[in-house]
C-alpha cells in the first residue's frame, strides 16, 4: 500500500550561529545579515517522509510558505528526493501569526487533495513556538502526533509511532490521515544526491523565470517578456522542473483569516538583547583569589 | 474565539501525570494568582484526569480560588484531542479572560490545538507575564488591562512582548522553572466545581499502546547550586572536575549544549533554551562561552561565577564574578577552598 506524504518546510535565518558579522556595533543582532537556511528539524521531517515512500511507495510533496526566495529550500528538498515542490507566496500573507499561518498551510494541503501523512519539523528556530504543526492538524480536522522519534510500522492505513515526551516515551497508533511533528533525534537526513542536484538545480518558480527574463532582455515589451516566460515555463514543466507557485487565491483562502487581519496576537514591543561587558567582579585565578571568592559566597549564604 | 470579557477568570491548565501535579502547574498558580489580583477576578485551575479529586487541595493551597474538575476514565493519560475538548468546552461555557499552560511536552502539544479550535491567540514559551494598559498606535484605542506575554524570540536574540487585544481568551504557554514556586498555604479556602464534558468518538483516534516514564535522575531545577561545564572543558575525562566541584558544593551538574553534543555528559544535564531553565542560588559556568540559548536558561540565577580562558566570552556579560584562566587549575583550587571552609 502506497502513502502520499506532504512535508511542510520553512526557510529560516540561522539564529543558532550568530557570527560577529551579524552583530551591530550596539551589540544587537542584525537579522538581515544571517544566512537563510532550511529549518533544521524540517530536514528530519523530510527524511521521515522519504523513508516512508522508499519503504511503502507513494509520493513526497514539499510545501513552503514564505517570500519568493524560499524556493531555495524547495530546491534543496528536491535534491534530497522530494517528488514535487509547491511555494506558497503572497504579500497578503505577510505578518501572519501562527494561527493565520496554519490556516494558510491547511488551505494549501486541502488544495493538494489526497494525502495520508503530513510531516512538519517540531519547531522552527526563528520563532521556536512549535505551534504551527498542531494548529494545522486542528484546521485539517485530523489527529496530531507530536515529537516523533520513529515510525514503527505502517499497516493498512494505520501508523504505529514512537514519540519522545522528554521524561519518557510513548508508542501510539492512529489511523491515517494524521499530522506528525518530527524531532531532530528521529534520523540522520540523507545528503542531497549528486544526480538529482544537477537536474533540479535548473528547477524554477515562475517568479524566478520572470526575474531571469527581465535581466536577460531588459528592453523587450511586457507582452513579449510574458511570452518568453511562458515558453521557458513550458520547457521546464515538460521536464518536471517547474516549482509550482500558489498565492492565496489559488488555495481559495478566506482573506479575513490571513495576514495581520487573521492574527489575534500582536507584537507590542521588541527589545534587542544587548551584550554588556561590565558589571562583574574580576577574581584573580590564584589560590588567594579563589579562597576569598568562596569565603564571600559562604558569608552571603550562597554556599550553605 | 470568545469576546473580550473583563469579568472573566484567570485560568491555569493543571497538568498532572500519574496522579501527581507537575511543578509547572503549581508555578503557574503563583503567577496566575498575581494576574487575577491585578485585574480583580478569580483564579481557577482546570484539572482533567481520572481520579484527580485528591489534587484539588494542593491547587487551592498554591493560590487557586476554584478548581474545575473533569473526571473520566478515558482521561487517565494525556491525549491531545480529549484534553483539548475539555479546555474548549469549559472556555466556551465560562469565558475566562486568560488561560495559561506550562511550556512542557504536554502544554506545547495541547495549547496550540485549543488555540486553533477557539481561533484565539497563543504565545509560546513565555518567560514573564504581566498586566498593563496597551495603546494601539494605529487606532488610538487604549485596551485596558491586557496580558503582556513576554518571551525570547529569534534564537533568544530579542525579547518580544505580545498582546491579544480583541480575540480572547488571552493564552500563553510558560517555560518551566521560570516562575517562582509559591509557598503553599494549607489554610486557603477554595471551591471545587465538577464539570462534565461530552466527547466524540473521533477525540480518541490516537490509541496509546505503550508508555514509559524515566525517573528524574538529574534534579537541575531543584538544585541550590550548579556546577556547569561547556565545550571548553575539552573531553569527557576533563568533565570529571565539574562533577567533583558539584559534589564539593552538594549541588548538581549542568552543561551547555556544546558539552552535551560533544558527548561529555548526557542531555539530562543540559541547561538552556532547549534544556532545563534553572535559577539556583549559585551557578558556576566553566568553559561555557555563553550563547544566548544557554544564557536564557540560567541568567536568573542569584549568583553566577564564570570561569573562562577568553576574557571576551559572552558568559561574562551575565556573570557576577569572572575568573579568566585555565579551568583545570581554577576548579581544583575552588574545590580545596570549599572543603577547607570552616564548619559551623
Amino acid at each position: 500500500m502506497a502513502y502520499d506524504c506532504i512535508v511542510c518546510v520553512k526557510q529560516v535565518p540561522d539564529t543558532a550561529h550568530v557570527t560577529a558579522e551579524a552583530m551591530t556595533p550596539e551589540g544587537t543582532v542584525n537579522r538581515a545579515a544571517l544566512p537563510a537556511i532550511f529549518n533544521p528539524e524540517d530536514l528530519h521531517a523530510l527524511e521521515v517522509a522519504l523513508s516512508v515512500r522508499d519503504e511503502y511507495g507513494g509520493s513526497v510533496t514539499v510545501i513552503s510558505m514564505g517570500p519568493p526566495k524560499a524556493a531555495d529550500v524547495l530546491r534543496e528538498a528536491l535534491y534530497r528526493g522530494a517528488d514535487r515542490a509547491v511555494l506558497l507566496t503572497d504579500r497578503r500573507a505577510a505578518a501572519s501569526d501562527t494561527l493565520a499561518t496554519s490556516y494558510i498551510i491547511s488551505r494549501a494541503i486541502r488544495t493538494l487533495g489526497k494525502y495520508d501523512l503530513v510531516f512538519c519539523g517540531r519547531q522552527a528556530i526563528d520563532g521556536d513556538t512549535a505551534q504551527v504543526g498542531p494548529q494545522t492538524a486542528e484546521k485539517l480536522g485530523i489527529p496530531q502526533v507530536t515529537y516523533l522519534e520513529r515510525i514503527e510500522s505502517v499497516t493498512d492505513g494505520v501508523a504505529r509511532m514512537r514519540r519522545n515526551v522528554g521524561n519518557g516515551w510513548e508508542v501510539v497508533e492512529v489511523k491515517m490521515p494524521v499530522l506528525v511533528t518530527v524531532l531532530d533525534t528521529a534520523n540522520e537526513p540523507r545528503p542531497p544526491a549528486a544526480k538529482r542536484s544537477t537536474k533540479y538545480k535548473r528547477s524554477r518558480t515562475r517568479l524566478e523565470l520572470g526575474a531571469e527574463v527581465k535581466a536577460e532582455m531588459p528592453d523587450v515589451s511586457k507582452e513579449k517578456a510574458e511570452v518568453e516566460i511562458e515558453r521557458r515555463a513550458e520547457t521546464l514543466r515538460s521536464r518536471g522542473l517547474m516549482i509550482d507557485t500558489w498565492n492565496l487565491d489559488d488555495i481559495d483562502a478566506d482573506l479575513s483569516w490571513c495576514g495581520l487581519n487573521g492574527s489575534p496576537t500582536k507584537v507590542h514591543r521588541i527589545q534587542a538583547i544587548v551584550l554588556t561587558k561590565e558589571g562583574y567582579t574580576e577574581i584573580p585565578p590564584t589560590e588567594e583569589g579563589i579562597r576569598r571568592l568562596v569565603h564571600e559566597l559562604i558569608v552571603d549564604h550562597t554556599l550553605g | 474565539m470568545i469576546d473580550v470579557n473583563r469579568k472573566g477568570e484567570v485560568w491555569v491548565f493543571a497538568e498532572q501525570e500519574d496522579g501527581k501535579l507537575s511543578d509547572i502547574a503549581l508555578e503557574l498558580c503563583g503567577k496566575a494568582r498575581e494576574l487575577a489580583d491585578h485585574v480583580g477576578v478569580k483564579m481557577a485551575a482546570v484539572l482533567p484526569g481520572t481520579s484527580v479529586r485528591g489534587l484539588t487541595d494542593e491547587l487551592i493551597a498554591h493560590g487557586a480560588d476554584k478548581v474545575y474538575v473533569v473526571e473520566d476514565r478515558r482521561l487517565e493519560h494525556y491525549q491531545t484531542q480529549p484534553y483539548a475538548r475539555v479546555i474548549c468546552s469549559l472556555v466556551e461555557k465560562h469565558k475566562p479572560q486568560i488561560v495559561v499552560y506550562g511550556a512542557s511536552a504536554i502544554g506545547r502539544d495541547l495549547a496550540p490545538r485549543v488555540a486553533s479550535a477557539l481561533r484565539a491567540g497563543l504565545t509560546a514559551d513565555c518567560t514573564d507575564l504581566d498586566i498593563a494598559d496597551v495603546r494601539d498606535a494605529a487606532s488610538g484605542v487604549t485596551h485596558k488591562n491586557l496580558l503582556l506575554q513576554i518571551r525570547p524570540a529569534f534564537g533568544g536574540n530579542i525579547i518580544a512582548t505580545i498582546v491579544n487585544p480583541q480575540r480572547w481568551p488571552q493564552m500563553a504557554t510558560v517555560r518551566e522553572g521560570v516562575m517562582a514556586m509559591p509557598e503553599p498555604d494549607p489554610k486557603r479556602g477554595g471551591e471545587v466545581v465538577e464539570e462534565e464534558v461530552e466527547f466524540q468518538e473521533l477525540d480518541f483516534a490516537v490509541k496509546l499502546i505503550e508508555r514509559h516514564r524515566e525517573p528524574h535522575t538529574v534534579n537541575l531545577k531543584g538544585a541550590r547550586t550548579i556546577a556547569a561545564g561547556g565545550g571548553g572543558v575539552g573531553s569527557k575525562e576533563g568533565f570529571r572536575v565539574i562533577h567533583e566541584l558539584a559534589a564539593a558544593m552538594g549541588g548538581a551538574v549542568g552543561a551547555s549544549r556544546a558539552a552535551v553534543d560533544s558527548g561529555y555528559v548526557n542531555k539530562a544535564h543540559q541547561v538552556g533554551q532547549t534544556g532545563t531553565t534553572v535559577r539556583p542560588a549559585l551557578y558556576i559556568a566553566a568553559g561555557i562561552s555563553g550563547t544566548v540559548q544557554h544564557r536564557a536558561g540560567m541568567e536568573e540565577s542569584a549568583k553566577i561565577v564564570a570561569i573562562n580562558d577568553d576574557p571576551e566570552a559572552p558568559i561574562l556579560s551575565v556573570a557576577h564574578y569572572g575568573i579568566v584562566g585555565d579551568l583545570n587549575q581554577i576548579i581544583p583550587m575552588m574545590i580545596r577552598a570549599i572543603k577547607e571552609r570552616p564548619k559551623e
